[in-house]
């Protein structure tokens, strides 16, 4: 998007007033003196790097790790504003849930009509090996990220909820962790709702779930692809934090229809797994059968009611492209109230009249694949040269119900950091939720940044970074 | 804890000690080199830290001709080389990596800190002139580890595992350094030899294993005698390097384990085993058995008893 366009500044009023969450902070960017944030950034990357806080990528020759960029001015949001954030989320995550319950099981939605029943039926995220089956306490995504932008002063839009297996909430904490320790003054001048509760937090949520809450204590691990995965340092990161182990499928092994794993002494039995792998990995004996990170078994254990995946398999099916336009359906549906929260108009391609809309306004609209992730495959037309466009209408022509459509968003903008001083930057963000016996949301969340001026592309993989992300306390 | 939990903390402090252990193989060899009366048989020296490093073979086949700069590059940086510096403190960091839950956040960052300051230099920089400063900050970064290790780690299993992949590599490195230069250490070079040449190659084994000073204080005439020498680095176990001493940690270590655990495995009695030999040996005893023979022995021995640890500990 070109900067002439107008976008919500969260900083600053049109009148070039400070909104009144960002005032103590305006004010005191103004007294740093020159080179103040270029100092403290630098200071924080050698923590970050020291840390190990990496993700991976993987080039032409060697994998080498990388540091998410990271913005040392806090992005805020008021305590007003987050309280219908969280009641809109907290709507959200439990109509999900609800409809995960049903559409494994009576799939009441679909006879009642209000979602084409192939859109569940054919979608490769639909797991057939989970119907009729119920996991403890009926919850189904226990971890959720939902993905929010925001575009004035009272409008959030969903842009996506991630039901699988949602990462980033370690940089939610080590961004704190920094910035506490850059700013102790900032700290002191405002009150800034806590995150650190979050591991225990996740750690009760996963015991809550455990197949036999008789027992006295859950043995919960999270299993990781291991150290070559590039969310690695997280996974490594909530096992440290909840205290649990961290373990890799050959740590695991099912016997009698029970999950175990590998100690120094006796097997170990396992009521609670936090998988950070896809459903598609879990078991090669139920699913793909080259998998060589998951535990042959596993899935019937879980059948059987002795174990708990968190999150469930086949949750993928509550984030799909495809699913999303139907998400203020399914909170109707399964609540009977309006959805606090919007969903980004959607035009599927699929549809006829939707995909002679698209083609026609290429120019103006983002697209992108139904089933991409990490801001790779989609096409983001005010940006895009007459080339790139002319290109990507033959992709799309080609297969047209791989691709759905949005409106290029104004997103919001907050201040930055930036060669020249600080500057606005369009931002995004993803607070982290968590379903056991309650909903638990962490007041703030990831807020990922497009560094570059003018861009729209907040993903790490294409040059975004991070900021810590204040909530208020009134 | 998983086993492979165990594994990791075994291997994460041997390869740490490894890369420590071939760092001061070459400060010796560098040592050695400028040593004026020792124009004849330079490269020997540097064959000396390959050879006792366990890496003659590869870099025969590898490298072929044998120069300072060529031994310099592959026993620090050659990746192909399994026992090269770099490769030790990748192994160790990717071990310490795997159970980062099993240790503290000191001990992974002084791991990945000197994994990522040695990924940043470039061999071609470590002149010969520059070698030595390089090798120290190698030997430091191994100490901090060592410390940090000591100072923060929970004295549980995970501790005992680490301490015993320590021992395990330092007695096996000592046994080998010693094994390489045996014949210099026989009794008849008390009698013989007390040339310079001598003098060089004794006092290069003992600063292998950091005892030249220790040694004098060890044995009160501080003159360097063969059969001295060999009984230090072998029997005393005040010698933090000897055998003797690995023996008694390893025991330690071991027994701790039975006890954490409340019971005995095989390899716990092996541990036992090899600290009574040292313990019973006298260096008389050491020579009527032949030095080459008893070290050979050694290390068969110490290597059984990894074996049997990590089989009766699930490391696999």
């Amino acid at each position: 998007m070109s900067d002439n366009r107008s976008f919500f500044n969260e900083m600053l009023e049109e009148s070039g007033l400070p909104r009144s969450a960002y005032s103590l902070l305006s004010e005191w960017l103004a007294k740093q003196p020159p080179n103040f944030l270029k100092r403290k950034s630098r200071e924080a990357e050698t923590i970050f790097r020291r840390l190990g806080i990496t993700f991976a990528v993987y080039g032409a020759h060697e994998a080498t790790e990388r540091l998410i960029p990271f913005d040392p001015i806090p992005r805020i949001i008021s305590a007003a504003e987050w309280r219908r954030l969280s009641a809109g989320i907290d709507q959200r995550v439990r109509a999900l849930n609800a409809f995960l319950h049903d559409i494994y099981h009576r799939q009441e939605i679909l006879r009642a009509g209000r979602i084409p029943s192939e859109l569940i039926l054919q979608n490769a995220a639909f797991l057939p090996e989970m119907v009729g089956f119920t996991p403890a306490r009926k919850v189904y995504a226990h971890i959720i990220g939902t993905d929010l932008v925001r575009v004035s002063e009272n409008e959030f839009y969903v842009l996506e909820d991630n039901t699988r297996t949602p990462s980033g909430v370690s940089y939610m904490l080590e961004n704190r962790e920094t910035m506490m320790r850059l700013f102790p003054d900032l700290f002191q001048m405002h009150r800034v709702a806590e995150v650190e509760q979050y591991p225990d937090l996740l750690r009760a949520t996963l015991e809550s779930v455990g197949p036999d809450q008789a027992k006295s204590q859950q043995t919960v691990v999270l299993l990781t692809p291991g150290i070559y995965n590039s969310a690695y340092f997280e996974h490594a990161f909530l096992a440290d934090s909840m205290g649990i182990e961290l373990v890799e499928g050959r740590d695991l092994f099912v016997d009698e229809g029970k999950v175990f794993m590998r100690t120094t002494r006796e097997p170990r039995q396992v009521d609670v797994i936090y998988r950070r792998i896809d459903d598609a990995f879990l078991d090669p004996l139920t699913f793909n059968p080259d998998s060589m990170l998951g535990v042959p078994g596993l899935f019937d254990a879980y059948r059987a009611g002795n174990v708990t995946i968190c999150n469930a398999p086949g949750t993928g099916i509550a984030d799909d492209k495809a699913i999303y336009a139907y998400v203020p359906e399914i909170i109707e549906f399964y609540t009977g109230q309006k959805p606090i929260l919007n969903n980004v108009p959607t035009w599927h391609c699929a549809r006829e009249d939707d995909f002679a809309y698209v083609l026609d306004h290429l120019d103006e609209i983002v697209v992108k694949e139904v089933h991409g992730s990490g801001g790779y495959g989609m096409l983001i037309g005010p940006t895009a040269s007459k080339r790139q466009i002319a290109d990507f209408r033959k992709i799309l022509m080609a297969n047209p119900s791989n691709y759905i459509a949005q409106p290029t968003l104004a997103l919001s903008a907050c201040p930055t950091h930036v060669a020249s001083g600080v500057a606005p930057r369009h931002v995004d963000l993803r607070p982290f939720v968590l379903i056991g016996d309650q909903v638990r949301i962490t007041p703030g969340g990831l807020t990922r940044v497009a560094l570059k001026k003018g861009s729209l592309v907040v993903n790490s993989s294409q040059g975004g970074g991070t900021k810590d992300t204040w909530v208020l306390e009134d | 804890m998983l086993g492979r939990t165990a594994a990791s903390l075994f291997w994460m402090s041997r390869y740490q000690e490894r890369a420590q252990n071939i760092a001061k193989l070459l400060e010796v060899a560098y040592r050695t080199d400028m040593m004026p009366s020792n124009g004849v048989n330079e490269a020997g020296d540097w064959r000396f830290a390959l050879t006792a490093s366990g890496s003659e073979f590869g870099y025969t086949e590898k490298v072929g001709e044998l120069t300072p700069r060529g031994v310099i590059n592959y026993l620090l940086f050659d990746k192909t080389n399994p026992s090269s510096v770099r490769i030790c403190l990748e192994n160790a960091r990717n071990n310490g990596r795997a159970v980062r839950t099993g240790i503290t956040a000191e001990i992974w960052e002084s791991l990945n800190t000197t994994y990522l300051e040695f990924m940043d230099v470039n061999p071609q920089s470590i002149t010969q002139e520059r070698l030595p400063d390089f090798l120290a900050w190698v030997s430091q970064r191994a100490h901090l580890f060592r410390g940090a290790l000591l100072n923060t780690l929970l004295r549980d299993d995970g501790y005992f595992f680490s301490q015993l992949g320590n021992f395990v590599e330092r007695a096996d490195n000592t046994a080998r350094i010693l094994d390489t230069q045996y014949w210099l250490l026989l009794p008849d070079n008390d009698v013989i030899g007390d040339g310079s040449m001598e003098r060089h190659q004794w006092s290069g084994i003992l600063r292998a294993l950091s005892g030249l000073r220790s040694y004098r204080f060890a044995y009160p005439d501080a003159k360097l005698k063969a059969t001295n020498i060999a009984e230090f680095l072998i029997l005393r176990k005040e010698m933090p390097r000897s055998l003797a001493h690995c023996c008694d940690w390893m025991d330690d270590a071991a027994e701790d384990l039975a006890q954490f655990y409340g019971e005995r495995q095989a390899s716990i009695d092996l541990a036992a085993e090899n600290w009574k030999t040292m313990r019973e040996t006298s260096i008389q005893d050491v020579y009527r058995k032949g030095l080459h023979e008893f070290l050979m022995e050694f290390m068969a021995r110490n290597n059984h008893f990894a074996t049997q640890l990590s089989a009766d500990y699930n490391f696999a």
